[in-house]
């Protein structure tokens, strides 16, 4: 009480910084339910539009040709006939007697939507009919995605996807301010980590944010003093306000994905356009692109039609995978940060998802017969909490690397498995390239051959610290690490073929996702001491590995 | 002394009585989809479907013939840190699962097993190709070995 009191920016902002995580019912922002599906709103303003459009013309003909005055359109749209029936005035109270309906639906919903983050878990009740309540438990949680679509980024707001360990779905936080959703994922991520001190680090700078009203006249998370321009006059100070708003949107719309607050982390990868262009155009996209395009063209010409209606929304789909591969990559960081890995991407709807540590299940690189010639890779994971029909939202999710050059996906590596990192490293490149025993790995025996002939020469697998390594596949080539702390369960089978050969396959069991981490052949006796070795150490591992709870250590 | 189930690390074997329950089983789906093929054939009078009920007979009896052999070749074992599971002989299969792994321990009993006083235990871990199912165990050693595994999967709890 007699302590001076500091200065008022850094104080009440403290208090709001805590303030969304301190284990009370918070309400989203109110443009949540326009923004999450009010395109109803839309539908119906775009309705009115349509019908409104003999009377636009009516309007503009008068306007640029007077002496046209006497021009009346030909009736049959429903506004003219209302109108030359006098039903104006009704028509007029009905349209706004649905919008406010609908504006009183949408408040009721956003009043009906709240969350809570506690000590333990994050909390999300919604809905008006149907109420649901979902928790999902801080030490479950798989990965955090801030995302910002087109229309919602332009009005600085921005969602919060909490994945966790489950298949029915993720606890999402559908419209919060820009600058609190990353704030509240730093909080989270905090908790998360098992630290009990959500008050100490970066998470709590002051954000000179006073009370909601003034938020908007926020700013730059490099705090200078704030005071000065904290204190407006009313009449200068609401342009100022203004103008210090569209600045501020114009800095988020513009800025890199990578927020700025915490120490900036600096992006492990760098995706030029030409690579993400040339990497999406040299796929199987396009080769189904002109097979498609082949066979319309060849349809068309030989006038067999039916071809334009089972081809052509076949090369609708494909150019629009396509086009979402491209903008998904654009502006990609990958970043190692205290709380996880960081990946940012995306140019006008944007999003950026943290790993935290210790969620990554299993790692896959790959490199198609294609890509091969400029040297690309793709780095793809298992996290849990994927589904089993993976939607275009979680596919993205597992890709953490849509293309990049071998050095880039050893830097990858390192920020996926820190713990082996540097057991792994001079291993890296003869696990991509090699063949056989390179790196240390145990090769496939050459009578192998009769059940892959192929790929024989590439297989080749290994326990190197901590993690499996398995190299295979001579079209695709492959390289599957699966860190042991994280195995569920490993397996060892052999067909009558197989045991013939006296070879076995084994195959290391881990949450669901798009890594299957699979070694085709390989000698019988060699298999059984793997197995025993992998058996063993994984239990070793398990019982040691604390990176799920990184902020105890 | 005797307790079936202490963690004395050897190969342990399901009850004989669960062939049986898979005869019984077999039969049954021997008997429909044969059936289902012969009545075509007499009924309608398909030259195909006589050989395909045949097909179908042959192939069951031929995996029933097979049945004790499979059966018998259902071993596990507990060892210090993990369960070791093996089945199979001509697609022969083993998996090691760590304790710490476990998230469920599943019993099930179909109703011929029930009237067997047999049980089947599944061990449910984060991934679901894991696929360890005990299947022919005694009832009360089923209890038991859920129970037992429970407390081993306790003492050694990792995170996913």
């Amino acid at each position: 009480m007699t302590e001076p009191r500091p200065e008022p920016t850094p104080e009440p902002a403290r208090a709001v910084a805590i303030d969304l995580a301190d284990g009370e019912w918070h309400r989203v922002h109110p443009l949540s339910p326009l923004l999450r599906g009010g395109l109803v709103l839309l539908a119906v303003l775009g309705v009115i539009i349509a019908n409104l459009r003999e009377r636009a013309v009516d309007v503009f003909i008068v306007i640029f040709a007077p002496d046209l005055r006497g021009y009346s359109p030909q009736g049959g749209d429903p506004m003219s006939d209302i109108v030359e029936r006098g039903y104006l005035g009704i028509g007029v109270l009905a349209v706004g007697g649905v919008l406010l309906v609908l504006l009183g639906i949408f408040w009721l919903m956003w009043r009906m939507h709240t969350f809570r983050i506690t000590n333990e878990a994050v909390e999300v009740r919604k809905g008006v009919l149907f109420r649901t309540h979902r928790s999902a438990r801080l030490d479950r949680i798989q990965g955090i995605n801030v995302s910002r679509p087109l229309f919602p980024r332009v009005l600085g707001t921005a969602k919060l996807d909490v994945s966790v360990a489950g298949q029915s779905g993720n606890v999402e936080l559908a419209y919060l301010k820009s600058r609190l959703a990353d704030q509240l994922r730093a909080q989270i991520l905090r908790l998360a980590s098992g630290a009990r001190a959500a008050s100490t680090g970066p998470a709590a700078e002051p954000e000179p944010h006073a009370e909601v009203p003034q938020a908007d006249a926020g700013a730059d998370a490099d705090a200078e003093p704030r005071a000065a321009t904290e204190a407006p006059v009313d009449g200068a100070g609401l342009r100022h306000r203004a103008s210090l708003l569209v600045s501020q949107r114009a800095d988020e719309f513009l800025a890199p994905e990578l927020d700025a607050d915490l120490a900036p982390p600096e992006s492990v990868v760098h995706l030029s356009i030409g690579r993400v262009i040339g990497s999406t155009v040299l796929g199987v996209p396009m080769v189904l692109l002109v097979a498609a395009v082949a066979l319309i063209s060849w349809g068309v010409a030989t006038d067999r039609l039916w071809v334009l209606f089972s081809f052509v929304p076949a090369l609708i789909g494909i150019v629009g995978y396509g086009w979402s591969r491209v903008t998904k990559s654009l502006r990609y960081s990958i970043a190692g940060t205290p709380d996880g890995v960081r990946i940012g991407h995306g140019l006008l709807a944007t999003s950026n998802q943290t790993i935290p540590p210790g969620r990554v299940h299993a790692i896959r690189v790959s490199q198609s017969a294609i890509w091969r010639i400029f040297g690309w890779w793709m780095v793809r994971i298992n996290v849990a909490g994927q589904s089993v029909s993976s939607s275009g939202d979680a596919a993205q999710r597992t890709l953490v690397l849509p293309v990049g050059s071998a050095v880039d996906v050893a830097r990858v590596i390192d920020l996926l498995a820190p713990e082996s990192a540097a057991d792994l490293d001079p291993v890296l490149t003869a696990a991509f390239t090699g063949r056989g025993g390179d790196g240390g790995l145990t090769p496939a025996p050459a009578r192998a051959r009769w059940a892959h002939p192929l790929s024989v020469r590439r297989v080749g697998a290994g326990l190197i610290g901590g993690t499996v390594l398995i190299r295979s596949g001579w079209f695709v080539r492959d390289l599957t690490l699966v860190p042991l702390a994280r195995m569920q369960s490993v397996c060892m089978t052999s067909g009558p073929v197989r045991r013939r050969l006296r070879l076995a396959s084994m195959r290391l069991h881990t949450v669901a996702g798009p890594v299957v981490a699979n070694i085709p052949a390989i000698d019988a006796d060699d298999a059984r001491d793997l197995f025993e070795r992998i058996a063993s150490e994984a239990v070793e591992r398990a019982a040691t590995d604390t990176s799920h709870h990184w902020g105890t250590r | 002394m005797s307790d079936p189930n202490e963690l004395d690390d050897a190969w342990r074997r399901v009850s004989p009585k669960y062939i049986m329950v898979e005869v019984i089983g077999s039969l049954i789906s021997m008997v429909i989809f044969a059936g289902a093929a012969f009545v075509v054939y007499f009924v309608f009078s398909q030259m195909w479907a006589l050989w395909v009920g045949i097909a179908i007979v042959v192939i069951s009896v031929v995996s029933i013939a097979f049945e004790p052999r499979r059966v018998r070749s259902i071993r596990y074992r507990l060892r210090a840190d993990d369960l070791v599971y093996r089945r199979g002989i001509m697609f022969f299969r083993e998996v090691a699962v760590p304790y710490g792994r476990m998230q469920l321990v599943d019993i099930n009993r179909g109703p011929v097993a029930r009237a067997l006083g047999l049980a089947e235990l599944k061990f449910v871990t984060a991934a679901a190709a894991t696929g360890v199912t005990l299947p022919g165990l005694a009832d009360a050693d089923a209890e038991a070995l859920r129970d037992e595994l429970v407390v081993l999967a306790e003492s050694r709890r990792a995170g996913l």
